[in-house]
């Protein structure tokens, strides 16, 4: 039996009142991909991972999560989620980095238990993967923008996701530490073989790590390899972003812009 | 003291009840300040008030009613006005804060009205609005207890869930969590000890022992249990400084409990600011 897709989205349409958000989207993302979904502000961008999250319902269309329809799907903690660090949280609210982690485990430990014994060595193994032990016990409000978005990882990675979904993670992070922080997903990808999605403005800098390239605007107008990508003419970019958009350059071969 | 509270009924109620409040409103009140909802707690006390306030009218009309003790209105007032303010949430989403007034003025009038009806205030009525050291009786203590017991089974059982919707409302609907079930208990259980707390601190006063000490908490606390932890130990603090002073002053305990934790919130407040002026200055001097 084909091993089914992490996600499929077929024919997927979505409207708020009489607004079509998105269109007739048909998507798939196997298990190791790196997609990074592009395209302008107000796009759909961040409705299509929040119907991907099964956190608005589509107007028509089916999605199937890991061979099952979405909406029978239980096993929501293979999916992980990491949000705009701006509209997150209260950076006022009293929690330690641990304690933040460990409700990355709420859903997966079940209701009604309290969390696993192991769930202590599964905190200090996700903070050790984003590089944060070492503020362990400090509250998270302390913490500066890159190092929150780490722990926010962190709390996604703690439940072993086998999809993890960022929507534009590096919004509000120093443009220093947006590198690291893209490096250190592309690690996640290569050495878990974790499944990835992005929604991203950052495309020179992300464009050397990611393997899959969806352009989303109201409609997927493109999805393929990234090198496919960069075969498109300027014609077909403009059409779709309503501005140029440059190529995409290539993690080995240094890239052609 | 200790050989009043040793030979009198009445004062034993009062600490007892007492003490288990000072424990359940600051551990809930943790969990309402970081979803902030400080302000539901205030328009629901005012929707118990109406419930006492018509259960008091009723015990002078009806033979039923006086027998009751007005505490059981209150309580279904409260955890009716609980489940309304949710449903008003939900028609205005937009304007989700309509509620509270909404259910506060409705609170207020149903008051008015009982009353007048019951032709003003009696000294009862007195007790229900800033507590009493005196008016506690056994039965109040049971049903305080009862409502402790339910607090800490629910908290028990919740507590991740209650901590990740606090802390991310967006992130625990993404794990599929049951939130509108569990927000719609988490009011019921806020209702129950808002009823509860009445009797000791009074309906004006009940939200302010589910805020302030966790107002001076939040001040301390990196983590999250330790907000938890502190919030309990300054709610305990005021409520046996505040009942002491109450019964040697002959004061309305409400009153003395929150000023005593306005007090405590205070200290905290410029302990705090004292601790960082010398904590800063002292790693100027290490830098320098």
């Amino acid at each position: 039996m084909k091993t089914p897709y992490d996600i499929e989205l077929n024919n997927v349409s979505f409207q708020y009142d009489h607004n079509v958000v998105l269109k007739n989207i048909s998507l798939q993302v196997k298990q190791g991909d790196f997609l990074a979904v592009l395209g302008p502000n107000g796009s759909g961008k961040s409705t299509l991972l929040k119907i991907i999250l099964g956190l608005l319902k589509p107007t028509s269309g089916t999605i199937e999560l890991f061979g099952e329809k979405s909406r029978d799907f239980k096993k929501r903690e293979w999916l992980g989620y990491v949000s705009q660090k701006s509209n997150a949280f209260n950076t006022g609210f009293p929690a330690t980095v641990y304690e933040v982690v460990q409700s990355g485990l709420v859903k997966k430990t079940g209701l009604f238990k309290n969390y696993p014994n192991d769930s202590h060595q599964r905190v200090e193994k996700a903070l050790n993967s984003v590089g944060m032990i070492d503020f362990m016990n400090q509250s998270i409000g302390e913490l500066s923008g890159g190092q929150q978005q780490r722990v926010f990882i962190a709390r996604a990675l703690v439940a072993e996701p086998k999809c993890l979904i960022l929507d534009e993670p590096t919004v509000g992070i120093d443009h220093q530490h947006v590198q690291s922080f893209y490096n250190m997903l592309a690690e996640l990808n290569r050495e878990q073989n974790l499944t990835l999605i992005l929604v991203t403005h950052d495309v020179d800098t992300v464009s050397s790590k990611i393997s899959h390239v969806a352009c989303l605007n109201q409609t997927i107008h493109f999805h393929g390899f990234k090198n496919e990508f960069n075969q498109l003419s300027d014609v077909d970019r403009q059409a779709w972003y309503g501005h140029s958009v440059r190529k995409i350059h290539h993690a080995k071969s240094g890239g052609t812009r | 003291m200790i050989e009043a509270l040793l030979n009198y009924e009445f004062l034993q109620n009062a600490f007892a009840s007492g003490i288990i409040i000072g424990l359940i409103a600051p551990l809930l009140g943790v969990f309402i300040v970081v979803r902030r909802l400080s302000l539901i707690a205030d328009a629901l006390s005012h929707v118990t008030l109406a419930g006492i306030a018509g259960s008091l009218y009723l015990s002078q009309t009806t033979a039923v009613f006086a027998l009751l003790n007005p505490l059981y209105l209150g309580i279904v007032a409260a955890v009716t006005g609980s489940v309304l303010i949710e449903r008003l949430r939900r028609l205005y989403k937009h304007y989700e804060e309509l509620a509270i007034p909404i259910i506060m003025s409705a609170g207020i009038g149903f008051s008015a009205i009982f009353i007048s009806l019951a032709n003003g205030f009696s000294s009862d009525l007195f007790g229900y609005l800033f507590g009493s050291v005196s008016a506690v009786s056994r039965q109040d203590l049971w049903i305080v207890l009862s409502i402790a017991c339910i607090v800490v089974i629910f908290l028990g059982l919740f507590y991740k869930e209650l901590f990740l919707m606090s802390f991310d409302e967006e992130y625990s609907k993404a794990s599929g969590l049951p939130s509108r079930w569990i927000h719609l208990l988490f009011m019921i259980v806020t209702a129950l000890v808002i009823a509860a707390s009445m009797r000791i601190v009074g309906i004006l006063l009940v939200s302010s022992l589910m805020t302030l000490p966790v107002a001076a908490s939040m001040r301390m606390a990196k983590g999250f249990k330790q907000a938890i932890l502190y919030a309990v130990i300054f709610g305990e603090a005021a409520v046996i400084i505040g009942l002491v002073c109450a019964f040697y002053l002959n004061i309305a305990p409400g009153g003395t409990i929150v000023v005593t934790s306005i007090i405590i919130l205070l200290l905290v407040i410029f302990g705090k600011k004292i601790w960082l002026t010398f904590v800063t200055r002292d790693e100027r001097g290490r830098l320098a």
